[in-house]
């Protein structure tokens, strides 16, 4: 009799259970926004967790932004609620100056979500990394590459320095790189043509690869620019 | 029907006695004192000063220790706060500060104390003194952390008419808090006492003390903000324009001049000890200037012996959390003046550097090493503070163990023998020495400091004479008196130990934020400094760089802590038995770099902040 009594109990509890969940919950986020952040249709490598956006939605009783981290190669996606939201870029983020929106008449992009949706934001950096080549000799890693100055006159900044950074994960940056070297701006005498080597050191467990990539440091730009990563057998 | 009679009676009764409304509704209460009653009671207005003086804020304090091992002074060995080491970079809100609700709270004892007519003229003078020196201190550590704040002087009240926008205050422009904290300590220094003897409460030196160190610091953003245009807000919130440099670094000298009473602490023949005693002797210690006070046995005690004490000896089965890192102890320069990494390699790096002793590695050496930092081989409370990590045989093999004082065998060698520290150093393993150091500044020597039950009345220094002469020092210095700043320096550095004085053209920037940087390690100073000199984003850079040779260089990157083993050579027969080899090490723990961003550089304000009032603005590169 207990039993039966106590089975009734949780069946009851059960149901209780199950039948609340439909009614008090909210659904969550479904539509996915992704993209790049690019120049002239090529994306602008950074390092990762340095760089992100902000998306704004109205109508809300406070105005609390969503941030949005640009992963290393400078694509990001994120999982919202179908919505109108403003897109903004704070002036400090990144290698690049955000450009005019004419739709807003400002850098703010409006972004309205109805389902998944793909964007690529287009913004102007300082310079671009032209054609970066990367070889292994010996037990050095190389790597040549020009940069291209894209913002002149009144904004334009001189390069504070370039590196070689070399790691044992797709990771590649300062705070992950295994051997680095540096060039200082004032050092580069032809910004077409520029070479750098450094060796690579003892790895412990052994690999017989590495990941390379060169970054460029702008004049009073925080966030270093990157150039696409590189897998280097040795 | 009886009954009902009666009813009627005992209730015309009752209203009856009921009718006196102003007796009955106008009792006082018995479990508060009113305001009226607090402010004809010298002893009771005390006790509410005391409550507004013990919630004077501090970021790094002797209570608040573990925040010393955020950047690279020091590594945390303990579980809960390895992810200081594990972290790329401080969140834009880390060590911000917003509190309103306390100055209010001074607001209204002003206001309330201005209309006291019980108290003495004196006795109030002097309240009201130390008031306006609390809440300075509050605008100063706001405008150290967020930049110009809402500059508010009085109690604010809603009229519940629906419309707040009357309390909603903008922001004003940095340079005007430094200039209030300033203005005030100007108006208050000669109603506060005159008396070196008073350490918890405001003085005259305290004043003095306050009003030198937000003009360097003022002066230094002005000056040194020129080279990080980017943080700054159009509307001055954040800047300091640097035409105003030179007034505030003359203000610093003015304030040096009037102070008196004071002088460096110089009490025992041995100037490391001389120079951990000094944040220990509370009995008329004349460097000290303000503090924040505890005493045994009365509630207001502490546990940072208990949570830092070698692990070896230690009272508890805890301690051993603050490890001082390498960078830090090789910045100690050597005694002629000189700057050198520690040498434990030979030039051509093809071998160790073999020591009698573990502490003659560190012989030569500012004598504030010693007072900072417990080394391996040195004593606390008497005994050996057991840091060694083990044995190294001449093929290079190490023998050590994974606990406290592990046992295991050497080779030639019967019985099983100790093989590391009874204090580490043991890699991953929290309380032991991981970076091969411990903490000596503060570390109580009293017996029974180390208890729970008892814990230790060691007092925590927030202004002392040694900073003040630093700080006229380097407005000297910034002012191009360079021999006056070298007789400053010099006065901190002859006390210190170091026999040869500096000669005005040896005072360079770089010296002048070293000496900062080995007299006041772990006094929380380092941050702001870092800030001030913006220099947090040049040396926490987030690069994972090794460490640096070059340790008098302000400017190297310091984004690790790193740390230093000794270990035991055993080769029986061999001219190094029983010497000691040094390496240097990085904690396993230590996983990422720091990195200072430069929105770092004036903490956030919260959204809930920003949405209630419209008038505040973003800090920059938020």
């Amino acid at each position: 009799m207990k039993s039966k009594f106590r089975n009734l109990m949780l069946s009851v509890f059960g149901l209780v259970v199950m039948a609340s969940c439909e009614f008090d919950d909210f659904k969550e986020p479904g539509s996915i926004f992704e993209g790049r952040i690019v120049y002239q249709g090529q994306p602008i490598g950074i390092a990762y967790n340095e760089v992100e956006f902000q998306l704004w939605e109205s109508g809300w009783e406070q105005e609390i932004p969503i941030t949005v981290t640009v992963s290393q190669e400078g694509g990001f996606s994120t999982v919202l609620f179908d919505a109108e939201y403003r897109l903004v870029i704070p002036s400090h983020q990144g290698p690049f100056i955000t450009l005019q929106n004419q739709e807003t008449n400002s850098d703010t992009i409006l972004v309205s979500l109805n389902g998944n949706r793909t964007l690529d934001i287009e913004v102007l950096p300082y310079y671009m990394i032209s054609n970066p080549q990367f070889n292994a000799s010996g037990n050095d890693v190389n790597a040549s590459f020009g940069l291209d100055r894209i913002i002149t006159g009144a904004d334009q900044r001189n390069v504070e320095r370039v590196n070689l950074y070399i790691s044992k994960t797709y990771f590649v940056d300062a705070k992950t790189s295994i051997s680095s070297v540096e060039l200082g701006g004032g050092d580069i005498t032809d910004l077409s043509d520029i070479d750098l080597s450094t060796g690579i050191p003892e790895m412990t467990p052994d690999q017989s690869y590495v990941y390379a990539r060169v970054g460029v440091k702008i004049d009073g730009v925080e966030d270093m620019m990157f150039s696409p990563i590189q897998r280097i057998d040795i | 029907m009886k009954n009902s009679l009666l009813i009627m009676i005992l209730l015309l009764l009752f209203l009856g006695v009921a009718c006196n409304d102003d007796e009955f509704l106008n009792k006082d209460p018995r479990n508060i004192l009113l305001d009226k009653q607090v402010w004809e009671s010298e002893g009771l207005v005390l006790a509410v000063l005391a409550d507004l003086y013990g919630r004077y804020p501090d970021y790094q304090t002797i209570e608040n220790w573990s925040e010393f091992t955020n950047f690279d002074e020091a590594f945390a060995s303990s579980f809960g706060s390895y992810g200081r080491h594990h972290n790329q970079d401080w969140s834009y809100f880390d060590w911000g500060y917003w509190d309103y609700g306390f100055i209010r709270e001074i607001n209204l004892f002003i206001s309330k104390g201005e209309e006291a007519v019980r108290l003495s003229e004196d006795v109030r003078e002097r309240f009201l003194a130390e008031a306006r020196f609390l809440r300075a201190a509050v605008y100063f550590e706001m405008v150290k952390r967020m930049g110009g704040v809402p500059l508010i002087l009085e109690s604010l009240t809603y009229d519940y008419s629906g419309d707040p926008s009357y309390l909603q205050y903008p922001r004003v422009k940095e340079h005007e808090i430094y200039d209030f904290v300033i203005s005030e300590m100007q108006a208050i220094k000669d109603i506060l006492p005159d008396d070196p003897s008073v350490k918890a409460r405001a003085t005259k030196g305290a004043a003095l003390a306050m009003t030198m160190r937000a003009a360097l610091y003022a002066g230094s953003i002005a000056k040194y903000g020129a080279t990080t245009p980017d943080v700054s807000l159009p509307g001055g919130e954040v800047g300091i324009p640097a035409t105003m440099a030179a007034d505030y670094y003359q203000t610093v000298l003015d304030a040096f001049s009037e102070m008196s009473g004071y002088a460096l602490y110089d009490r025992n023949p041995d100037p490391g000890d001389n120079f951990a005693n000094l944040f220990l002797d509370k009995n008329n210690n004349p460097e000290v200037i303000f503090v924040e006070d505890f005493k045994l046995q009365s509630g207001k005690t502490h546990g940072f012996t208990i949570s830092n004490q070698p692990r070896y000896q230690s009272e508890e089965q805890e301690g051993g959390r603050i490890n001082p890192s390498l960078n830090l102890v090789q910045s100690f320069e050597l005694l002629d003046n000189t700057f050198a990494p520690l040498p434990i390699r030979t030039t051509d790096d093809l071998d160790y550097l073999y020591y009698d002793e573990p502490t003659d590695l560190f012989e030569n050496r500012d004598p504030r090493l010693r007072g900072t930092v417990l080394l391996p081989g040195t004593r606390f409370k008497e005994t050996d503070v057991e840091i060694w990590a083990g044995y190294l045989l001449s093929d290079n093999t190490v023998i050590t163990g994974d606990q406290f004082g592990a046992k295991a065998s050497l080779p030639g060698v019967e019985e099983e023998v100790q093989v590391v520290g009874f204090s580490g150093p043991i890699d991953n393993l929290e309380f032991s020495a991981q970076t091969g150091f411990y903490i000596r500044k503060y570390l109580d020597p009293t017996p029974g400091s180390g208890q729970r039950g008892v814990q230790s009345e060691v007092w925590w220094v927030r202004y002392r004479y040694g900073e003040v002469l630093l700080n006229a020092a380097e407005a000297a210095f910034e002012l191009r008196m360079a021999d006056i700043a070298a007789g400053y320096m010099n006065q901190v550095r002859s006390r210190a130990g170091m026999p040869t004085g500096l000669t005005p053209g040896e005072i360079t920037f770089d010296r002048i934020v070293h000496e900062r940087k080995v007299e006041l390690a772990f006094e929380g100073h380092q941050l702001w400094d870092m800030k001030r000199w913006r220099l947090a984003h040049i040396v926490w850079d987030g690069s994972s760089e090794p460490l640096t040779n070059d340790p008098g260089n302000a400017m190297e990157p310091s984004t690790r802590p790193f740390g230093l083993w000794p270990y035991k050579i055993h080769a029986p027969g061999e001219s190094n038995h029983g010497k000691w080899v040094f390496k240097e090490v990085l904690p396993s723990q230590v996983t990422n770099p720091d990195r200072f961003r430069l929105g770092n550089y004036y903490s956030g304000i919260g959204d809930d902040l920003l949405n209630r009032n419209p008038k505040l603005v973003r800090n920059p590169n938020h």
